[in-house]
């Protein structure tokens, strides 16, 4: 008989509540878990037999309403997902649980998700098309265009990546990692109308993919594999591929990588910075090119590096290149 | 132990803006006695913004990088985690979709390459923890480093997404808690500090396009460094290193306090316990001064 593993945890649990608070505080719990137990029984347990007070959200206990979604040690999970012992395994025994933003926190473990749902609705992310009320036919969708929309359509809007984005943390403008997921799972949509709409929207400086850090954690945060980054990505490309790309210092940065590897088969890198940020705006990076040039750090044009064997490079730049800017 | 020997990727700044990032890599490889190989030939990965403008282009560079490891039938090593990030995502790709393998050698055949998936791709800082071993390394120090608090500071593209990064190369860790650089650290006999931003993101890749993310984002990093006490931090990433060690101004200024502290390269925080030169790891070449040594 498998004999059930236990072990001791301490819990410190963020406490706030709008209504009485003036400043959030933690509540310490000594327990021990077992190791079949997820995060939400120990909320629970901590609730029934602790203290009533505290409030989370939960709702379908099975990894799929996205409503649980918390912190714990700066990790956003599925309390309802998320074993235990796994966490022990990463942080050890002391487990700090707080909500997905506290500075949004209401109560407890539940933040107001207003700016996630708005973010959510600038997107579209709904399906745009014209219905026919009777078809002759089903409107089929080939696997081989189903498979395009990747994961994306598995988000279950639990906020964990958007509350972990770290460029949405500073500018609250971002659109933020699950938006771009729904935005692309629509445009990516053959029977979608609206994606030129939804590409100019993403588009969009301040507000839009270019913003990015590309930091990779909404990809590592995501409780269901959907990848935010990959699809922001995508939408980078298709942002090229429909023409809707604006000369910008954004596009220009990333364009100018084909140029210089096309030239050089490395990226000439003081080059890149003139060329994305025009002949007036580089001037803002003269005083750093300075110190870097002071320190040896700057190639002149005629050291430039090139790789070996460039001509094999220009030939596959020249037949594999499948955008034109 | 059978020598160790790698196809050497260097990306383009090893090349241009951080030379120390070569010499002292080079310098370390003597040391431990490692072999590189340097791949001459490779292109740049395309840094993610290549893979921006055209994805299909992005793979074929990239594939072709990877044929040119597999010619010598080594191991890749990389030495920026963005290049890391780039190989290691065309590979994946690659090695999970024969249509697109396909697609991507039909390409390469055109200049008498093929991308067959049998290199692996690792990070100079796995090779070292992985391969060579953290109790060689700690055998070999001559001048430990005891005296020192020191930062690590991972850089997103070595750790996240750690599933992809995790089937690359042998080390597991995660990316909420990661352990090489600290390990390394105390390794070479620095005390290692712990801090928030640790694992966080430096904002290289949105400087030119988000200046004030990237900035706040660089000042936090080193904020957090300095208010853990450190002395000065490490870094396997080059980029996190220019962003660290050249913008701290714009950094103290995007977050209102004056913040700057010495960023070393992983390479040259080996080298200097095993008793390399400052010199020979190219310490003169940094913009925050090294002033310890
Ligand atoms: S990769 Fe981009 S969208 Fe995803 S968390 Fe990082 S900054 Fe946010
Ligand atoms: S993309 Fe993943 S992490 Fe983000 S809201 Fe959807 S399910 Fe949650
Ligand atoms: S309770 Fe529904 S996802 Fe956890």
């Amino acid at each position: 008989m498998d004999t059930i593993k236990s072990q001791q945890v301490t819990f410190k649990v963020f406490r706030f509540n709008e209504e009485t608070d003036y400043l959030p505080y933690y509540n310490t719990y000594v327990m021990d878990v077992t190791h079949e137990e997820v995060v939400l029984d120990i909320l629970n347990r901590i609730k029934w037999d602790h203290d009533g007070s505290l409030s989370y959200r939960r709702s379908c206990r099975h990894g799929i309403c996205g409503v649980c979604s918390i912190k714990v040690n700066g990790k956003g999970i599925l309390a309802c997902k998320s074993r235990l012992f796994d966490l022990i395994d990463v942080f050890g025994s002391e487990l700090v649980i707080e909500p997905l933003s506290t500075k949004r926190a209401i109560k407890d473990l539940i933040i107001d998700k207003k700016d996630f749902w708005d973010k959510h609705a600038a997107v579209k992310p709904f399906l745009v098309s014209d219905i026919v009320e009777h078809p002759a036919s089903e409107h089929l969708v080939s696997p081989h265009d189903a498979e395009k929309l990747l994961e994306a359509d598995y988000c279950i809007q639990c906020g964990a990546c958007h509350y972990s984005c770290p460029a949405l943390a500073i500018n609250e403008e971002f659109i933020g990692p699950a938006a771009f997921a729904a935005a692309y799972r629509f445009s990516a949509d053959v029977r979608d109308e609206a994606s030129v709409e939804r590409l100019h929207v993403v588009n969009e400086e301040a507000q839009g993919v270019w913003d990015c850090v590309k930091c990779m954690e909404c990809a590592e945060v995501c409780p269901k594999e959907v990848n935010p980054i990959e699809k922001i990505t995508k939408l980078h490309n298709m942002i090229f591929e429909a023409g809707v790309a604006k000369n910008n210092v954004a596009t220009r940065h990333a364009v100018g990588f084909a140029h210089s590897i096309e030239k050089h088969g490395l990226l000439d890198e003081g080059e890149l910075v003139r060329y994305s940020e025009g002949n007036i705006g580089v001037l803002k990076h003269v005083p750093v090119a300075l110190k870097m040039f002071a320190k040896g750090k700057i190639v002149l044009p005629w050291n430039m590096p090139k790789a070996d064997k460039l001509d094999e490079i220009k030939k596959l730049i020249k037949s594999s290149s499948t955008v034109k800017f | 132990m059978e020598k160790l020997r790698y196809a050497l990727f260097t990306g383009c700044t090893a090349k241009e803006s951080t030379p120390e990032q070569m010499m002292s890599t080079l310098a370390v490889a003597n040391k431990l006695g490692i072999e590189l190989v340097e791949l001459t030939e490779a292109s740049c990965c395309g840094a993610s913004h290549l893979q921006d403008y055209d994805d299909f282009l992005s793979l074929v560079l990239n594939a072709r990088n990877i044929a040119y490891a597999e010619k010598h039938g080594l191991t890749m090593v990389t030495i920026c985690n963005t290049c890391q990030l780039n190989t290691a995502m065309t590979k994946h790709r690659l090695d999970h979709n024969a249509e697109l393998k396909a697609k991507v050698n039909a390409k390469l055949a055109e200049v008498g390459l093929e991308y067959k998936g049998t290199s692996l791709i690792t990070h100079f800082l796995y090779a070292i923890i992985d391969d060579f071993g953290l109790d060689k390394i700690k055998e070999m120090v001559v001048k430990p480093l005891s005296q020192f608090n020191i930062a690590p500071f991972y850089g997103c593209h070595n750790i996240r997404p750690s599933e992809l990064q995790n089937e690359t190369h042998k080390s597991h860790e995660s990316a909420y808690a990661p352990t090489s650089l600290d390990d390394l650290i105390i390794a070479c006999g620095g005390v290692n500090v712990d801090y928030e931003e640790k694992n966080k993101c430096c904002g290289f890749h949105a400087e030119l396009q988000a200046p004030r993310t990237a900035a706040i984002l660089t000042g936090n990093a080193v904020a957090g460094a300095m208010d853990a006490n450190a002395d000065w931090m490490v870094t396997p990433c080059p980029l996190c290193h220019l962003k660290l060690d050249t913008q701290t101004h714009h950094a103290s200024v995007a977050i209102g306090r004056e913040v700057s502290l010495p960023v070393l390269h992983m390479q040259q925080m080996v080298g200097l316990a095993l008793g390399c030169t400052p010199d020979e790891l190219g310490l003169k070449h940094h913009v925050t001064k090294v002033d310890f040594v």
